[in-house]
Parts: C-alpha cells; sequence; structure tokens
C-alpha cells in the first residue's frame, strides 16, 4: 500500500523543527539544507505554525512541467525524482504552489520528499504522520 | 563544514561598519563553546574597567558544538559587561537564535563599538550588512519583530532579536527580545545594545553540519538514545503540561515564594490557586511552543481577551508567562488576578524590560512608598499599592521615559535607587542584581550571592534547599554541592544545553555525544577540569571588576522572614562565603 507523509494536526505543532533536522539527518548532516520538510510560523508564533511538505498530489503539477521526464509520477500519488536525469531547470518549484520543492544549492537539484517516515518518528506531540494514499488499488 | 571545525567568530565593529571572520580552533578546541568560549572572548576584547555603556564594552554571542546537532542543545550564551551591575554579565536565551548562529556558519559573534545612527544587523550566512534602522527606532520589541519578518529573508530559519523603548533609553535591566516571547532577561543587554544604537539583528542559517562518514551510524545512535531520554524524563511532563508555572503552588504551600517584597514567603492561599499553573492553563494557556530543536515545548503562551474600549472593541494579545514572571510580577506585587499579572507581563515585554529586575524595583518601590521614604513628588504623582497593575504599567512607562531625578535612579535598579532614598534593607539585589523567587533556605542565597550571574540558574541552590528539607547538613556540604553544580554547569552551558535538560545530558552521554560528530577524546575527568576553569575565569573577571565577597551586602529582610528551613542566620550565611572563598582560593 502507498503511503504519503502527512500533516495531521498542525495544532499539535510547537515549531520545534525536529522533522526538519531528522530528514537532513537522514544523509549525515545537521542541519536542514537537505530537508524536504520545513515548518515556520503562521506570521508570528502566536498564529501558530505552518508544515511544508509535499501532500503527494495526485497528476502532480510538478511532474507534469519537468521537460527531461527526471520527476515522474509515483503511483497512487507523489513523484519520484531521478536526479540523473534533472537538469535543474527549477520549473517543478516554481509548479508546485504549495512551495514543498525545496532546492538543494549544493547540487542545484530540486529536494523532494521520498514518503520514507523518517521524520515522523522524532514529531513527539504527533503533529505529523503517515497516511494512506486514497484511490490506491 | 565539520561539526569540529565550526570554530569560525563573526567580528563585527559598529563604528567603523565593517566585519571579519577568524577562525578560533585555539578556542573552541580547548573551551567547547558558549560560555567557556565567551568568557575568553571577553577577556581579549573587554578591557578592565571600562563603562558598560560605552563603544568599547564587547557584547559576545556563543554557541556550541553539541548546537543544531541534538535535541533541547538549543540555547545561546551573551556575555558582556553588565550595566546593572557593572561586572560580568552573561544571559542565556532559546528561541531559534542558537539554530540560527551555527547554521550561519557561527561558533560565536562579538559585537564592539557604537553606530552613529540606529543600525540593524542583517546576517544572511556569510552575508553580514548594516541597515538603517532609523524608521523603527522609538519602536516596541513586538512591533519591530513583525517588521524585520517581512523584509528580511530566511522565514522559518532565522532569529531575530532586537531591544524595546527601554533598551535604547538604556534602562539598566533593559533585555534583548528574542522571537517575541524568549529573551536575553537578565543584566542589561538590551541596555548595552542600546547604547551602541543596535536595534535589532536577523540571523538566517543557510548551512549543515556534515557528520563524517564514519560516524553516522553512531551519532544516529547516540542522537536516539538523547531523544528518547529527552522525551521519557520528567523534564517533558514537568516542562511540556503546565510549563514552569507547574511548580508555583507548592513553592508558595511550602513557604518559600517571596511575596510582596518578601514581607512573607508565602501568600495567601487564593492567591496561590490563582496563580497556580493549573488555573492559568485552564482560564489562559492557547499556545505550548518550543525552541528550535527541542521537543519539550515548555514556553506557554496566554491568550487575554479585554475590551479596551465600549462597543464592542476587543483586543486579544498573546502573552508568555513563566514560572519567574509570576514571581516578580504577580506575587512580588501583590497581584490579585492573573489577568493583572498578564497585562504587566505585556507591557515589560513590548518596552523591552526583564521582568524580574521590573518586578523587584516596584516591590521595593512599593514598600518604600509606605514607609514615606518616596512620595508622590518622586512617583510624578502615581500612588504606588500593592496590586494595583494600572499604576505599575504607568510606572513602567515612566521608568522608560524618565520624567524625573526619581525614575532615572529607578531605572538603574533597586540596588541602585535605595543607595539614593534609603530603605536599604528591603532592596532585594544580590551582587547589584535583582533577586530571583526563591526564598527556600540558605543555598539559594548563597547561590545568589556567590554565582557567577547571581541568578537562580548558577547553582539552582533553590533545588538544593528544597532536597535538604528535613535533613541534617553542614555549610561546608551546602557550599560544596553550589559549586560543584555551578562547575558542572559551566560544561552544560559550554555545549550549549538547555538546563532544563541537565539530567539528560550526563558526562557519559555529553562524552558519547561528542565522539558521534567527530569530537573526541574528552573524558569525564577533562570536562570536569574544564568546568572549573572556566567557572575560575568567570569569577577572575569578576574580581578583577570589583568583586569582593567580603562586601557584599545583604539585605536584612531575608532574615526577618522564616524559609521552609525556618529563620537563617547573618552569621552563618557569611561564614558560608568565606568557606566558598577558600574553596575558590580567593
Amino acid at each position: 500500500m502507498t503511503k504519503k507523509l502527512a500533516a495531521l494536526d498542525v495544532n499539535k505543532c510547537i515549531g520545534c523543527m525536529e522533522c526538519m533536522f531528522a530528514c537532513s539527518r537522514r544523509v549525515g548532516r545537521g542541519g536542514f539544507d537537505k530537508s524536504a520538510i520545513r515548518v515556520r510560523s503562521a506570521g508570528g508564533i502566536e498564529r501558530g505554525f505552518v508544515i511544508v511538505v509535499c501532500r503527494a498530489c495526485e497528476n502532480p503539477p510538478c511532474a507534469r512541467v519537468c521537460p527531461t521526464g527526471a520527476l515522474r509520477e509515483r503511483r497512487g500519488g507523489g513523484v519520484i525524482l531521478n536526479e540523473d536525469k534533472c537538469i535543474g531547470c527549477g520549473f517543478c518549484a516554481q509548479a508546485c504552489i504549495m512551495g514543498t520543492i525545496f532546492w538543494d544549492n549544493e547540487k542545484n537539484k530540486p529536494i523532494v520528499c521520498k514518503y520514507c517516515g523518517e521524520c515522523i518518528d522524532y514529531c513527539v506531540h504527533n503533529a505529523i504522520g503517515m497516511v494512506e494514499v486514497k484511490g490506491e488499488a | 563544514m565539520r561539526a569540529k571545525d565550526m570554530n569560525r567568530v563573526l567580528y563585527i565593529d559598529l563604528t567603523k561598519k565593517d566585519n571579519k571572520i577568524e577562525d578560533r580552533e585555539d578556542l573552541f578546541d580547548e573551551y567547547l563553546g558558549g560560555t567557556g568560549v565567551a568568557i575568553k572572548l571577553l577577556e581579549e576584547e573587554c578591557q578592565k574597567g571600562i563603562d558598560p555603556l560605552s563603544a568599547s564594552n564587547p557584547i559576545i554571542f556563543a554557541v556550541g558544538p553539541l548546537t543544531a546537532l541534538y535535541p533541547s542543545a538549543s540555547k545561546t550564551v551573551a556575555m558582556f559587561k553588565s550595566p546593572l551591575t557593572g561586572n560580568l554579565g552573561e544571559s542565556h536565551t532559546g528561541g531559534r537564535s542558537a539554530m540560527a548562529i551555527k547554521l550561519a556558519g557561527y561558533g560565536a559573534i562579538v559585537i564592539k563599538g557604537s553606530s552613529d545612527l540606529p543600525v540593524y544587523l542583517a546576517i544572511h550566512g556569510d552575508e553580514v550588512k548594516f541597515k538603517d534602522a532609523s524608521s523603527i527606532w522609538g519602536i516596541e520589541a513586538v512591533a519591530v519583530g513583525r517588521i524585520l519578518r517581512e523584509v528580511e529573508p530566511g522565514a522559518g530559519v532565522r532569529t531575530i532579536i532586537r531591544i524595546g523603548r527601554a533598551g535604547e533609553k538604556m534602562v539598566r535591566y533593559a533585555c534583548a527580545v528574542c522571537e517575541t516571547y524568549r529573551h536575553f532577561g537578565r543584566l542589561g543587554l538590551g541596555a548595552v545594545m542600546g547604547s551602541k544604537k543596535l536595534k535589532a539583528m536577523v540571523i538566517s542559517a543557510d548551512k549543515s553540519v556534515e557528520i563524517p562518514k564514519e560516524k553516522r551510524k553512531e551519532y544516529k545512535k547516540v542522537y536516539d538514545e538523547i531523544q528518547d531520554v529527552v522525551v521519557i524524563t520528567d523534564a517533558m511532563e514537568k516542562y511540556h503540561d503546565l510549563g514552569t508555572a507547574g511548580k508555583i503552588y507548592d513553592l508558595n504551600k511550602i513557604g518559600g515564594m517571596a511575596y510582596k517584597n518578601l514581607e512573607s514567603a508565602s501568600a495567601p492561599e487564593e492567591i496561590a490557586r490563582e496563580f497556580s499553573g493549573e488555573n492559568i492553563a485552564q482560564k489562559y494557556l492557547s499556545r505550548r511552543v518550543s525552541c528550535a530543536h527541542c521537543p519539550v515545548g515548555c514556553i506557554h503562551l496566554a491568550s487575554l481577551r479585554e475590551l479596551y474600549e465600549p462597543g464592542y472593541y476587543f483586543k486579544t494579545s498573546t502573552i508568555p508567562y513563566d514560572n519567574e514572571t509570576i514571581y516578580a510580577l504577580g506575587f512580588m506585587l501583590g497581584m490579585k488576578s492573573a489577568e493583572d499579572y498578564l497585562r504587566l507581563i505585556d507591557v515589560v515585554d513590548r518596552i523591552g524590560m526583564d521582568a524580574i529586575s521590573t518586578g523587584v524595583t516596584l516591590a521595593w518601590a512599593t514598600e518604600a512608598y509606605e514607609h514615606g521614604i518616596i512620595t508622590k513628588e518622586h512617583t510624578d504623582g502615581l500612588d504606588f499599592r500593592w496590586g494595583d497593575a494600572q499604576v505599575y504599567s504607568e510606572a513602567i512607562e515612566k521608568i522608560v521615559r524618565m520624567p524625573n531625578e526619581f525614575y532615572q535612579n529607578l531605572a538603574k535598579g533597586v540596588e541602585h535607587v535605595s543607595s539614593v532614598y534609603g530603605g536599604r534593607d528591603y532592596a532585594l539585589a544580590f551582587g547589584g542584581n535583582e533577586m530571583p523567587e526563591y526564598h527556600t533556605g540558605i543555598a539559594c542565597y548563597l547561590n545568589n550571592l556567590t554565582g557567577a550571574r547571581h541568578s537562580h540558574l548558577d547553582s539552582a541552590g533553590y533545588d538544593l534547599d528544597q532536597k535538604l528539607i528535613g535533613k541534617e547538613f553542614t555549610l561546608e556540604e551546602v557550599v560544596k554541592g553550589l559549586l560543584k553544580e555551578e562547575e558542572w554547569r559551566q560544561i552544560l552551558s559550554s555545549l550549549v544545553v538547555c538546563f532544563f535538560a541537565r539530567k539528560v545530558f550526563t558526562a557519559e552521554r555529553v562524552i558519547k555525544a561528542l565522539d558521534a560528530i567527530g569530537i573526541e577524546n574528552w573524558t569525564e575527568g577533562k570536562l570536569e577540569d574544564l568546568g572549573r576553569v572556566i567557572h575560575r575565569a568567570k569569577m577572575d573577571f569578576k574580581f578583577r571588576e570589583g568583586f569582593d565577597l567580603a562586601k557584599l551586602r545583604i539585605p536584612k529582610r531575608i532574615f526577618e522572614v522564616p524559609t521552609p528551613h525556618g529563620f537563617l542566620k547573618e552569621e552563618d550565611v557569611r561564614k558560608a562565603i568565606e568557606i566558598y572563598a577558600e574553596m575558590i582560593g580567593r
């Protein structure tokens, strides 16, 4: 069954950024310049937080604008990136109005969520979690 | 960048509007970071006897080797010469400051000089810009944050440190506000920034720390162990549920809470219930948030909805509340309702003053007014009375505006103002710093008197007092216990980890955590030695600047009100200070 990462309850988010750190830790980095998830305040901490992460759209606009086929649609929703094919044009990031495609400045390639769920182990307040993708057989 | 290479120090000269970056491996290798590195930079940059409000006073911000790499390593250390005490100034804050400084690529930032016009610093990674702050000069701390959020990049990965009007006017206990709800509260960093015409700093992250390939497995293992312990220790429950306010009721119940300028050490039951963490949470808690990279989420925000004008003009304010501010602006000022207390915090935060010093100074003023030492002529017409939030709000405004000599003196803290008008016996400052909340026994006062910062967090005397209730102990044991704790805390604040996670970061775990990021060869013995070295370096600075253990003023009031251990005796406190002097070789 295909799963994706989702913001389950943004009201539970305390803005600790542990998800962001967990994501970059997968590649041996302390920080978040390799992270595919971001948390920021919704215009001042008093308004709470916004969790920005790929929502694994059906028929994803980012894949549709990729000129080289580096981003292809994942079965059940979302995308898979083939870095070898990517030319770093950035169209995908522009096409995502949710702003969930981040940029790897070292590689000049997009950073897209792999739906691996590593980050959720560190969300002790259960703001994010894995959910099954709708419509999957 | 590798963890062991995160040694860059950014030097900023506000006079010349210039900056340079230096690699200070020498300092970080030997002193880890945070407090350890900051005191060494202070030794280098702060000449003996300088005026704390002159251009030559440096401001040093330092983070540590664990910053951005482990949970709850979330604090930044600021060091400077304090305009309040005229001696060592050290203040810590969380928010997003530590993460932002470290991932902008710095281990420390040193700010010297003084600008001719108001400026703010925009530090985005390696890019450092001096920007004109004339249009935000005179604006309250909260609004400055909102304005800079919009004009500067780095949303979500930056810190915004700024001062309010109190800092600009150099109120000696002005604070620097960080992420709206956190503060470099104590000892007057805000006034030092104000004296330099430095209104704010925006620092944003653009880098990460690379863990050596051969260490990655171990790093994840150690990280997970620390994360698990942070989450399962009592820290989570204690600090997340009700927050620091959770202990208010019990502290009052044992008679360890200073009430109305320590007229007594226990407020009436209904007051204690009103200010209990439970009551405030139920009525006002609107959100719990955390510092960057800390799962605890101890920051408690209250929501206060008020009708401020007839005709359905409501305003809703978000106000942070904490144990210490409940003491200083609630108990010390004899407040009767939590709502009034929240209103006062809002005033203090917007104007940018340290809540503890403000509360204690106003508490002294109220008592002095009761005794007739201070009259309406001094107060510019205000009728200081316990529990009158409106009058206190106006007084806070006057402390900043300084309409007369009395308020100019009040803006210099309780040590100073009582030296002018009298009322010394109940002027509750230690080493020139207004006292923290505890009246728990001899250990908390030894902490206040001998601690390097005169902050309750120096050696947690309040904690030792409570552990000793009902037990036999000698003065030597108490002093030894406090000194050992203060020395170890130098390590915690050099790494830099939050003291709320102090039980998580045992020496054994610290060594493992350092090793797993490629900083090797630390042992428990080496850490303990370093803790002592850093503590002594701070004390050396203090003595150099005129600190004298034999001449410490002890307000009589603390001997007139029983603690949970009974009445304290001055001779015992003096004797303990002598023991302390001997132990540190002074």
